[in-house]
């Protein structure tokens, strides 16, 4: 018969230990696994992202509940160990459930400490801490406006980011001077501090909390000053404490924690304990890295493996609070025997510092840009000598840093952690580069999940697999417009050309695709190429636009739909106001909105009334969806303003009607100024003209959007038909050369503006250029009047009719 | 169990999806290069996109809203994601094109 296992907790610390011991020696035990969370196996310390937005709660499980059937393990959720018989050895719960063992793993793990102030029984004082917590803080801010955070440290900050996202307003109380005075220096904390207020977060800083105010539910927090402010929700986050009381009860040894040796076994035989219940040469640590490699010593242990046991952990932390970048691990504080290499750059809101003691790195704080996280790291861990070389550390030396990356990776032992996020040691990124054949960082992301949750692994990822291939081994250098192929933009864009290639299904033919039918990257990739270099050969594969560009609407997050009709140089008339007021009642559209680009958008709009819709407005479609021109934006001009200089509207329209519909790499906003108060914004568009005495500046490369671009002077013309030309011919250039999905702003930086000068300089190429574009545009047909015409389209947008007929099997 | 008819293959275009609504669930019908006919439901089991509207490539589909990748044999979410969505089993009448779904009755109310 085989031996019992039975683990309490069903957190991330035991099941992890389970996982390895599966992977050691799966059919040595019969598992029992008790939680009393009423929720498969899942990652806590991913509750953040949940709370910020960024996750739901099925996003965090780490094992479903298949993958306990499927290892034949028995689970008891929402079922509390209240004893552990330690002579009989049989574990009861709460529910009466009783459980001999053979070996037994308590994984309790922690409970977040509650300040016993006056009042903390109220109704809306919660921890922050589980599933439970998250979801009490979601439904609160749907009520309630104003939130306050007791304790600045790591857990506080990630609840009140969460909590701004829930709009609420949160004011952080912190018993220190310092935020995070734990894991970062006064610099660091200073420069994290202004960034969360800037997020809009309140600090209460040095304020020692007196009693919690209110009735039967919070409804404010005085201090010990006297000082008083209102609350609807209080959330304790002060720290958290080993949850110890079983371990206690049943007659093991504890102290702060429950007390173990390098085995991770406890005072009593056959019973051991990991995570954040433990407490390992007077250590009990709070974060994820030193459990799993608890877990990974214990799973040896038990499945008779050699191990040479745990020798404590030095800690890592990441803030996970988005927009703001922190590292900090090891003795990060400066003291009277250690030197540290700063640098500080307020420009970037930068700050890196390393710190050192007799030669070698102990401890280090990032903010601002963690690159340099994982490697700082694993030298602390290394206790490598910098000696002589210590300005490296931070600085670089010509090539220096990659190598002694992969020295590091290579003084890591297989059990360390590379991927904390997702518990993702060396050891299995070796295995699965040599086992399963991986050769790049997504590779290894697709095999193990390795960098795949906050990214923040990825350069040391790559050291191991350098470590293990070689530089020439890895494929990163190469990388192809998609996984299904190395080849890259240039390349199949010209075998498209001289081989005459016409179809999407003739290019991943000839060029040897692996996957057969592509994917949703190259698919749309491939069917632009094909209509720049073929326009009229090509015939547009409607299957493989994104939905948008083959709804020609843009999809919402409920599955709605928004339309914008086309509405030349943000010139309307209240004929078409009417109009559009009238279909929106008619089709009672949930939300009128006037866009960023001067068009009114209709959101909420069901798949199936797009097209009735599109008939009644009779307008042509605004093209908000697309790959394409999507508007151009105009200031009054000399129509009416005092200042113009020129018919900025004119202009305007005239741009929009040439130029509307065209299939660009990514979508091309563009703006038209009267003047060079430049009210249009004309500098922060992919193509912006501004109207000057006597003649029109035009500029390019502009972005107001995800990465800000201020354009770049193409020159100066002076006529309109000039305007067009130019525009014409560049706009034809940026699609012949820029990569799908690639904006001006990049291809500029890419190709750089002297090349695209060089290529419009003549008038006879500029002409060339006109003309191609011209081709392509004379094609174009105003997709809601074609989808309106023709029945076969229609009909897609309406769910097909189930007929009455059915049998009953 | 249940046999319903939801109409004729030729409504469906190659590589693209059709919907039906049978009671509270909403399934999509997707007919792929080669004419094979696939139902799953219509609900990416992450955010809930609909994936009747994911560019299809061979018999996988990938979800409009966050690209992820499911088999559409078996439902199965492709990884590094996890998951899987309800398929069902569709029967084509080899003579005039008319497509049958099988589904549970249970099916049917517990959505």
């Amino acid at each position: 018969m085989k031996k019992k296992v039975v683990l309490i907790g069903n957190g991330m610390a035991g099941v992890s230990c389970i996982e390895q011991l599966l992977k050691l020696s799966p059919n040595l035990y019969d598992i029992t696994i008790f939680g009393s969370e009423p929720h498969p196996n899942y990652n806590r310390i991913l509750l953040s992202s949940v709370l910020a937005g960024d996750a739901d709660m099925n996003d965090i499980v780490i094992n479903d509940w298949s993958w306990y059937e499927e290892n034949h393990i028995t689970l008891h959720t929402g079922q509390t160990v209240s004893k552990i018989d330690t002579n009989r050895k049989l574990v009861r719960t709460d529910g009466g459930i009783s459980v001999p063992y053979d070996e037994l793993i308590i994984a309790t793990g922690s409970l977040p400490f509650m300040l016993p102030l006056p009042g903390a029984d109220k109704e809306g004082v919660i921890a922050f801490r589980d599933i439970k917590d998250c979801e009490t803080m979601i439904e609160t801010a749907k009520k309630y406006k104003k939130a306050v955070v007791i304790g600045g440290g790591l857990l506080g900050l990630e609840a009140a980011r969460g909590l701004l996202n829930l709009n609420m307003e949160v004011s952080v109380v912190h018993i220190h001077e310092y935020v995070m005075e734990r894991q970062l220096d006064q610099t660091a904390s200073a420069m994290l501090r202004a960034e969360l207020e800037r997020q809009g977060m309140n600090f209460l800083l040095k304020k020692n909390t007196d009693s919690i105010l209110g009735k039967k539910r919070v409804t404010g927090v005085r201090f010990t000053d006297g000082v008083e402010v209102d609350a609807d929700l209080v959330v304790m986050a002060v720290g958290i404490r080993p949850n110890i009381a079983l371990a206690k009860n049943s007659g093991i040894e504890i102290n702060r924690g429950i007390v173990v040796n390098d085995f991770l076994e406890t005072s009593v035989p056959n019973i051991y304990a990991v995570g954040e219940c433990v407490e390992h040469r007077g250590v009990a640590y709070g974060l994820v890295a030193p459990l799993y490699e608890q877990g990974a010593v214990l799973a040896k242990r038990l499945a008779g493996i050699e191990t040479g046991g745990y020798h404590g952990s030095v800690v890592s932390t990441k803030l996970k609070v988005s927009g703001v970048d922190v590292f900090s691990a090891g003795a990060y504080a400066d003291g009277p025997d250690t030197r540290a290499v700063r640098v500080q750059d307020d420009f970037e809101g930068i700050y890196k510092k390393a710190v050192i003691k007799d030669g070698k790195v102990i401890g280090a704080v990032l903010f601002g840009d963690i690159s340099d996280g994982s490697r700082l790291f694993a030298m602390i861990r290394n206790g490598e000598d910098v000696t002589g070389k210590e300005k490296e550390v931070l600085l670089g030396e010509g090539g220096g840093k990659a190598k002694s990356g992969v020295d590091l990776v290579a003084a890591m032992s297989d059990d360390e952690i590379v991927c904390g996020c997702n518990g993702v040691s060396k050891g299995a990124i070796v295995q699965a580069i040599q086992e399963k054949g991986c050769s790049s960082i997504n590779d290894i992301k697709a095999c193990t999940k390795a960098s795949g949750s906050c990214g923040g692994c990825k350069p040391l990822v790559g050291d191991v697999l350098t470590y293990v291939l070689g530089a020439d081994g890895v494929k990163s250098v190469k990388e192809g417009i998609c996984g299904c192929t190395t080849l890259g933009r240039d390349e199949v864009v010209e075998a498209i050309r001289s081989m005459r290639l016409t179809t999407s299904k003739e290019v991943m033919n000839v060029l040897e695709w692996s996957n057969t039918e592509g994917c949703s990257k190259c698919r749309p990739a491939l069917n632009y190429y094909l209509g720049m270099v073929w326009p009229e050969e090509h015939e547009d594969e409607r299957e493989s636009r994104f939905v948008n560009e083959r709804n020609h609407a843009n999809i919402q997050k409920d599955g709605t739909y928004s339309v914008v009709p086309r509405m030349y140089g943000g010139v309307t008339t209240p004929k078409d106001l009417k109009k559009i007021a009238e279909i929106a009642e008619k089709y009672e559209v949930p939300l009128v909105k006037v866009t960023g680009g001067q068009r009114i958008d209709l959101l909420g709009v069901k798949k199936e009334d797009l097209p009735g819709m599109w008939a009644d407005l009779d307008m042509p479609s605004g093209y908000a969806y697309g790959k394409t021109l999507r508007t151009v934006k105009t200031c009054v001009g000399s129509t009416f303003c005092r200042f113009g200089t020129q018919d900025s509207i004119g202009m305007g329209i005239q741009l929009e009607k040439r130029f509307e519909r065209l299939n660009t790499p990514a979508k091309v906003k563009m703006a038209v100024s009267g003047c060079p108060r430049n009210c249009a914004e004309a500098t922060i568009k992919d193509f912006g003209v501004v109207a000057i005495d006597g003649g029109w500046e035009l500029h390019v490369g502009g972005n107001g959007g995800t990465k800000l671009r201020g354009t770049d002077l193409l020159c100066k013309v002076k006529t309109e038909e000039e305007v067009l030309e130019w525009s014409g011919a560049y706009l034809q250039y940026y699609r012949e050369t820029g990569k799908y999905n690639e904006r001006t702003s990049e291809w500029l930086e890419r190709v750089g503006l002297d090349t695209v000068k060089a290529a419009l300089e003549s008038k006879e190429d500029r002409l060339a250029l006109v003309e191609r574009i011209e081709k392509t545009l004379d094609l174009m047909k105003d997709p809601w009047k074609e989808i309106i015409e023709k029945q076969e389209l229609r009909k897609t947008f309406e769910p097909m009719d189930t007929q009455a007929a059915q049998t009953i099997l | 169990m249940k046999r319903i008819l939801v109409g004729n293959i030729a409504e469906i275009a190659e590589k693209r999806s059709r919907v039906v609504k049978i009671g509270s669930i909403e399934i999509a019908m997707f007919k792929l290069s080669g004419g094979a006919i696939k139902a799953i439901e219509n609900r990416c089991p992450h955010k809930a996109g609909k994936l009747s509207e994911g560019i299809v490539c061979d018999h996988h589909v990938f979800c409009p809203l966050h690209d992820w990748k499911i088999d559409l044999h078996d439902g199965q979410v492709q990884a590094p994601d996890d998951g899987c969505v309800a398929s069902f089993e569709v029967e084509v009448d080899e003579h005039n094109g008319d497509m049958w779904l099988h589904i549970a009755d249970e099916s049917i109310l517990a959505s």
